[in-house]
């Protein structure tokens, strides 16, 4: 029965794939190999489709697969798999976390965690915001410093910053909205 | 119910317009939750993102269980995170059965280098949000510069990263707070 199977192998994702997102590939790499649902050179086109569509990857990832799996009742039921651990997981965590939040011991080890969690968006955008405005590539060619400023992509990064700043009352679904045109009509 | 049509309904919009992971979904998040529902506050969101990073699953799932679960409790939470993965079952199911090569379409990738480039933008204020708030003395500076090098440039597990930060907070005692 195939969706039990559905079940099985993304529950057992979601469940072991820890740190978010592309966290998941190895699995989804795994159950490539173990069921003919999609191959692993599709894998490849999941990832570009999950990464240039809205919504977490991880879940784009599981609807895709499950689609390829079983149609849209295969990616209903691979989706939710993904899903149910986290659920479970987060139900127990939330449960301790109210019991303890005003001891002084969870205040202290948040705060650690706290200017860590700053740290570990910065660093995991790092790698998006240097691919978008910086072309490393031409640098290391040329060795020139002007070929390393991608100067159209942060003209338009420091002229959002500034509306993001200046404008803090504008939706940010608004400025997602008018990055994807100016994107189409710049051709970025 | 109509509260739990609202939380789906939320989370959908976050869902819709969450580009390139977990992370760049902050400000959308920041937005809707805090500001417009006030179903958290700031800090809840933040420590929610590291305990995301701990626990298994998509660190976007682990924020919407979480906050429905504190507003409304276990039905809450079905309502958040069916929510935040609906609009990807929609988006997905149509892509993969009628635009089978949507990701090699020359519009779409532009769109998405600007949409890229106006996250960062969103992202870049998020974080200094989050540093003139956290960022209180001498060690929680080197905390910052610590992870930020370690998961940028090291590609260090953020597990770790939580684990060693939370423990060095505690042994630290929150800092010199107690005096004041």
């Amino acid at each position: 029965m195939v969706y039990v199977q559905l079940f099985y192998e993304f529950f057992k994702t979601g469940l072991f794939s820890i740190g978010g997102g592309l966290a998941t590939l190895p699995f989804l790499k795994q159950i490539a190999l173990r069921h003919s649902w999609y191959s692993v050179s599709q894998l490849t086109d999941m990832i570009a489709v999950s990464e240039s569509t809205p919504g977490p990857i991880g879940i784009n990832m599981s609807t895709y697969a499950g689609f390829h799996a079983a149609g849209v009742p295969g990616a209903i039921v691979s989706t939710l798999s993904l899903v149910l651990p986290s659920y479970l997981v987060i139900l127990i965590v939330s449960h301790f976390m109210e019991k303890f939040k005003d001891s002084p011991l969870v205040n202290h080890v948040f705060y650690g965690i706290r200017p860590a969690t700053a740290g570990l968006i910065a660093g995991a955008m790092f790698e998006v915001f240097l691919l978008s405005l910086f072309d490393v590539n031409a640098f290391q060619a040329s060795g020139s410093v002007i070929d390393l400023i991608r100067i159209v992509p942060v003209a338009v990064y420091v002229m959002a910053l500034l509306c993001v700043v200046k404008l803090p009352k504008v939706h940010p679904i608004v400025f997602i909205i008018a990055g994807a045109v100016l994107g189409i009509v710049l051709g970025l | 119910m109509r509260e739990l049509i609202s939380m789906f309904l939320t989370f959908a919009r976050v869902g819709a317009f969450t580009f390139g992971g977990g992370y760049a979904m902050l400000p959308v998040l920041q937005r809707e939750v805090v500001e417009k529902k006030g179903w958290c506050t700031e800090d809840e969101l933040t420590d929610m993102y590291a305990i995301g990073q701990c626990t298994p699953g998509v660190i976007a799932v682990n924020v919407a269980t979480y906050i429905g679960n504190r507003k409304r409790g276990p039905l809450g939470a079905v309502f958040t995170t069916l929510g935040m993965v609906f609009p990807s079952l929609i988006i997905i199911t149509v892509i993969a059965s009628f635009l089978t090569h949507f990701a090699e379409y020359e519009a779409v990738q532009h769109a998405f280098s600007g949409i890229r480039i106006v996250v960062c933008a969103l992202v870049t204020k998020t974080i200094y949000t989050m540093i003139r708030k956290n960022v209180r003395d001498i060690a929680t500076l080197l905390i910052l510069i610590f992870t930020f090098a370690a998961v940028a440039l090291f590609h260090v597990s953020p597990i770790i990263a939580v684990v060693v930060c939370g423990t060095a907070g505690f042994l630290l005692g929150g800092g010199k707070k107690k005096e004041g």
